[in-house]
């Protein structure tokens, strides 16, 4: 019996991509779960607030910036966990591949199932908040950049608490302080579009972070799992 | 640096010692597995089986001591070990969202093995018929074959296997026995844990190591 035993990294990171989707796309709740809290949370403040337009301009990208950060970290808790208690995590650890690579892909398909849907529906629902049409662009290029790192840092916070059995109030103390930096700038962008004026810097920072995250969060969350797996 | 090839201890364990929860499991355990061993770990429930088979492949770190691959400690050397085990834990690694013959696929594929047969392999575990079943859907048993089927396909010379005989039938043990033999017999080595005494496996080809917790 000859079997060839050839290592891809592509391969395995395609192959680790393809099965998280596939299984979320099983469970659907667990995409729609964060969304439709997404999308709750910001129809209910025109409601709350009431209809005064320019009261809601102001507000708008706070809003819809705290809400994405919250509907991550709803969905967050769940990237390790099934892995963890049917043992596939195990089974990741021990493969040959590098872990950082599998790790990635995990966090892109989680990003892929949760980020990108906010991005998309996004601009729908800024219209419901009155956002300036100038700021669309704005919070739809924020989001963009800004979710791939709430993916990133919240896997970190992830890796370490999922051996807990109740990881979710200290994983939100662990991760929240480091959202705290994508909400100010990116508000801040969005803000200063509204008023017509530039916000590369602000783009270009929460890039770097993204820049960042991408290359050094994989490391650290394979070193918190090899961690909780101990 | 270079060892005599001819040498085929493939894995040492050198002066281990665990503790959990402030329990002394197992104290200064020493012992080395050649190929074509078969080593069966005993011992009560909670003596330290699981923690032990999990320092050999790594995943937890011993209190005191060191693993060795080849002579050389497996964290030197994670690439070539994670190559040449194979680890079936007793969490079975089998996603309930999947259906058997993807399950096995993404671990071969994992495991850097492409083009295998999915179907003879999971035939040779009995599963002919279900192999697009979602695995959540399969029993007990099966659930435990469709991880056993990675046993049917791969070259890595050490299996460490946590209970593999779990809810398999009598006529299943007796095939996963003869695969380990023929396994032993073709220069690998094969560690496992079981409370089941082994029909086919002669006594004299199986190695044993007690672990008693209770003694103090």
């Amino acid at each position: 019996m000859d079997k060839s035993n050839q290592l891809s990294y592509c391969r395995g990171f395609f192959t680790v991509l393809k099965r998280d989707v596939a299984i979320a796309l099983r469970q659907r709740g667990d995409i729609f779960n964060p969304l439709l809290f997404f999308i709750m949370v910001i129809t209910l403040f025109p409601l709350g607030i009431g209809p005064e337009p320019n009261t809601l301009a102001r507000i708008a990208p706070g809003i819809i910036w705290v809400a994405a950060l919250l509907s991550a970290m709803l969905s967050l808790e769940r990237l390790f966990k099934a892995d963890f208690n049917d043992g596939t995590l195990e089974q990741m650890l021990l493969s040959p591949q590098p872990l950082t690579i599998l790790v990635l892909a995990k966090v892109l398909a989680h990003w892929i199932l949760t980020g990108l849907p906010l991005v998309l529906i996004s601009p729908l629902l800024a219209l419901l908040l009155n956002l300036d049409h100038q700021a669309y662009l704005a919070l739809v290029l924020t989001l963009l950049l800004g979710t791939p790192v709430l993916s990133l840092l919240g896997a970190i916070g992830v890796a370490l608490t999922v051996g807990l059995n109740k990881g979710g109030v200290l994983l939100s103390l662990l991760i929240l302080p480091l959202y705290i930096p994508i909400l100010i700038f990116a508000t801040s962008a969005i803000d200063a579009a509204g008023m017509s004026l530039p916000y590369d810097g602000q783009l270009a920072i929460i890039a770097a972070m993204l820049a960042g995250s991408l290359t050094m969060a994989p490391f650290a969350i394979g070193a918190a799992l090899k961690v909780s797996t101990n | 640096m270079s060892q005599p090839v001819s040498t085929n201890v493939l894995l040492t364990a050198d002066n281990l010692t665990c503790i959990r929860e402030e329990r002394v499991l197992f104290d200064e355990l020493s012992f080395s597995v050649n190929a074509g061993d078969i080593i069966q770990i005993e011992g009560p429930n909670g003596a330290g089986k699981t923690s032990l088979l999990r320092i050999l492949t790594g995943l937890s770190r011993p209190y005191d001591g060191r693993v060795c691959f080849q002579n050389q400690p497996i964290d030197q050397v994670s690439d070539e070990f994670r190559q040449a085990l194979l680890y079936l834990g007793h969490k079975a690694g089998v996603k309930p969202e999947l259906t058997a013959k993807k399950n096995l696929e993404v671990h071969l594929t994992l495991n850097g093995y492409e083009n295998a047969d999915l179907l003879a392999i999971l035939s040779e575990v009995n599963l002919s018929g279900f192999e697009d079943s979602l695995a959540g859907h399969l029993s007990a048993g099966q659930h435990r074959r469709t991880s056993l089927a990675r046993l049917w396909h791969t070259n890595a010379k050490i299996w460490i296997l946590d209970e593999p005989f779990t809810a398999i039938d009598k006529r299943g043990v007796e095939h996963l026995e003869n695969k380990f033999l023929k396994h032993a017999d073709q220069g690998g080595c094969v560690i496992l844990t079981s409370h089941q005494d082994l029909s086919v496996i002669p006594a004299e080809r199986l190695k044993t190591i007690r672990l008693d917790a209770q003694e103090d």
